[in-house]
């Protein structure tokens, strides 16, 4: 394969303003060219010389045709997300400021050391994958035998990583994404985009580079945009207190949560078991939660929607006072009661057998306890004594 | 580069919400009007807040997938959206006439074209009349029929009455229903009394609510009387004291919703060329009353 004689006259054309593209420089003066790769120099070329220059140095010229031509979109999220997709350096990438630092393997921002073209080259011939919470992205040549730069991306589960193809559905609508991150594998409705629950089953394979991220979009909304702040340095984080305070409406009251119930809270919705979203938040500028803020690859910059409306519930609950109960429970039953509680929180009630009677939270268990404390009422039978 | 931005409440507990929004702005996106198309939510995400940093095009069309102005159109989307500038005399109206406000938004560096919600558009009063010819599919519905045009009524929002009366007043104009009352379920003139309000023995009953859920599905129909109990369903047209009621769901999900989008875009500035057109056709091709050349039994 030779370097398409478009490309040549491309780069001829864009010479006389200086071409310099991952690793590849190309200059004009005077009707004189000059080629420079990492590993070569040419100088004083005519544009004769100048095309079989490139032809010696193909993999540069495709890179950049891909790159500058396809894909374009300088500056933008689109475009570093594609990058770091296939370890290439990300131009803006601002290692040093974004706020957690760069972070890698499953949590990768930008790459400390990103691959140059001959070795991304040989690394796109099997495809490389790359991990964005629960999707696996993979980036390949469209054609392996002869690569002519053009890339494609395929998408699916972690999960399914080592599935066949054909086990699992393809797709190759982005659109079909919001479909797939509706509900998770018992048919829950999945309420929060990145709870770590979509899924598997699925691919998407052959996308273009605009067809990924708008795949990717779907199924994290917004992840890809406040990934690429981060990079730069630029992620506006709203802490706990800026968010609530300009809550109106019946959330208006979700700045009265008090300062621990926060912590609580961000335990209770923010940890990696439950959103795939680090959480950048605290509780505000200065004053940092306890809890930590998560593995993710994408930052999470203010509570969502979704914690909103917890911390409402929260704000409203917190407001009562305490009192002192007398109840009777035997040592089993106050430890059967931890652990029904945990059972719940950690979404394990469905993973326990019908017949271990061993675990607190078995459903007979639950059973047999409220038989036998709860009153006619269906209550706990506990007395305030603190009146 | 332009993009529109579609605006909706969505829910955190029935996924069926946002239905609507994404279909409609899956027909905007057909046209090829705008470079991006994007849907956002208050309850679900893309949030309000994220929605505009994901968009590479600088100019932006915001139209608010909503019923009425008021809390979510003058208070909580411009806020989210961070409009510098914002206030709700921007849109100068009185309830029923917001056009659009151009502002900057700070966070991104963006132009917002914030447009008034699509429930008050002129055009949203033919989408209640497609509605109509949809639920009677009758292309030429009208003469002996009455319609109601049913809202909720005042609740927190005095504005979401003058929308129903608005495009019930201008469907009474038209002459096309021997009769149109706007009904409500929270204030008089009820829609639990519906037969009362007309003397047509059909009566066409579109609800002007964006999404169907629990008051479109549940409430209203049983109200009415046309059933017992919601889980049982409901016959089209169904007899109540002597009347037969055609009841509709929704009007947000009639395919013509797309088109109102447009126009609130287009009203804003947007250049959406011949757009509507598409979609126009598009909704009446769905609604089976455009008779179309040379389509034969089975096509
Ligand atoms: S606020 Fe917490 S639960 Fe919500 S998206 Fe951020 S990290 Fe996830």
């Amino acid at each position: 394969m030779t370097v398409a004689t478009e490309d040549c006259e491309r780069l001829a054309d864009r010479a006389s303003s200086g071409v310099a593209f991952d690793g590849l420089r190309v200059e004009e003066t005077d009707g004189e060219f000059t080629l420079e790769t990492p590993d070569n120099e040419w100088t004083g070329l005519d544009e004769d010389d100048l095309e079989d220059a490139l032809a010696a140095c193909e993999e540069y010229v495709t890179n950049w045709r891909y790159w500058q031509e396809t894909v374009g979109g300088e500056g933008t999220a689109r475009r570093a997300f594609l990058r770091w997709c296939e370890h290439a350096p990300i131009a803006d990438a601002d290692l040093g400021a974004a706020p957690s630092g760069p972070r890698n393997d499953l949590g990768e921002a930008a790459d400390p050391n990103p691959l140059a073209v001959p070795e991304r080259y040989d690394a796109l011939r099997d495809g490389i994958d790359r991990r964005w919470g629960q999707l696996c992205i993979t980036t390949r040549f469209v054609d392996v035998a002869n690569p002519d730069g053009e890339r494609v991306y395929d998408l699916w589960h972690v999960d399914d990583a080592e599935s066949d193809l054909a086990d699992l559905a393809v797709h190759d609508d982005p659109r079909d994404a919001r479909e797939l991150a509706t509900y998770d594998a018992d048919g829950r409705y999945r309420p929060l985009k990145t709870a770590p629950t979509l899924p598997g089953g699925w691919a998407f394979t052959g996308l273009s580079g605009d067809e990924l991220v708008e795949t990717v979009e779907f199924f994290y909304p917004a992840t890809v945009a406040n990934w690429h702040r981060e990079l730069r340095g630029n992620l506006d984080v709203d802490h706990w207190l800026e968010t609530a305070e300009r809550q109106t409406g019946i959330y208006d009251v979700i700045d009265e949560l008090p300062r621990e119930a926060v912590d609580w809270m961000a335990d209770a919705c923010c940890v990696d078991s439950q959103c795939l979203r680090r959480r950048e938040w605290q509780y505000e500028e200065g004053d940092d939660l306890d809890t930590d803020g998560g593995d993710g690859p994408f930052p999470c910059r203010e509570p969502c929607s979704l914690v909103v409306a917890a911390a409402r519930k929260w704000a409203i609950l917190e407001s009562e006072d305490e009192h002192t109960y007398e109840l009777e429970l035997t040592t089993s039953e106050l430890n059967q009661l931890e652990e029904l509680i945990d059972a719940v929180a950690e979404g394990r009630v469905d993973e326990i057998r019908e017949a271990d009677v061993n675990d607190g939270a078995n459903r007979y268990r639950a059973r047999y306890l409220r038989a036998k404390r709860f009153d006619e009422d269906g209550e706990l039978e506990a007395t305030r004594v603190d009146d | 580069m332009q993009a529109l931005v579609v605006a909706a409440h969505g829910s955190h507990l029935n996924p069926d919400a946002s239905d609507p929004t994404y279909a409609h702005a899956d027909t905007v996106r057909e046209t090829g009007a705008f470079d991006e198309v994007r849907e956002a939510f208050w309850k679900e995400e893309p949030h309000f807040r994220e929605v505009i940093r994901t968009l590479e095009a600088d100019e932006v069309f915001v139209v608010p997938l909503f019923i009425s102005e008021g809390y979510f159109t003058e208070q909580v989307i411009p806020r989210e959206l961070r409009l510098e500038d914002w206030d709700p005399e921007r849109w100068n109206s009185d309830g029923t006439d917001a056009s659009q406000a151009t502002l900057e938004a700070t966070d991104v560096g963006k132009t917002i074209h914030y447009c008034g919600p699509v429930g008050t558009h002129d055009a949203m009063t033919d989408v209640i009349v497609q509605r109509a010819e949809t639920a009677m599919a009758d292309p030429d519905v009208g003469e002996g029929v009455g319609l109601a045009v049913v809202g909720h009524g005042t609740e927190r929002n005095e504005n979401s009455a003058k929308a129903i009366e608005y495009h019930t007043e201008r469907i009474r104009q038209r002459d096309r229903f021997d009769e149109a009352e706007a009904l409500f379920m929270d204030e008089e003139p009820e829609v639990d009394d519906v037969t009362d309000y007309f003397e047509s023995e059909d009566i066409v009953v579109v609800p002007l609510f964006i999404a169907d859920g629990y008051h479109t599905q549940e409430d209203i129909p049983e109200d009415m009387g046309l059933t017992e109990d919601y889980r049982l369903g409901w016959d089209v047209p169904a007899e109540v004291d002597g009347h037969r009621i055609w009841y509709t769901g929704a009007v947000g999900t009639e395919d013509l919703m797309a088109d109102v989008l447009l126009e609130r875009a287009a009203d804003a500035g947007a250049d959406i060329g011949d757009a509507r057109e598409a979609v126009r056709e598009l909704a009446a091709s769905v609604a089976g009353t455009e008779p179309s050349a040379g389509a034969g039994a089975g096509d």
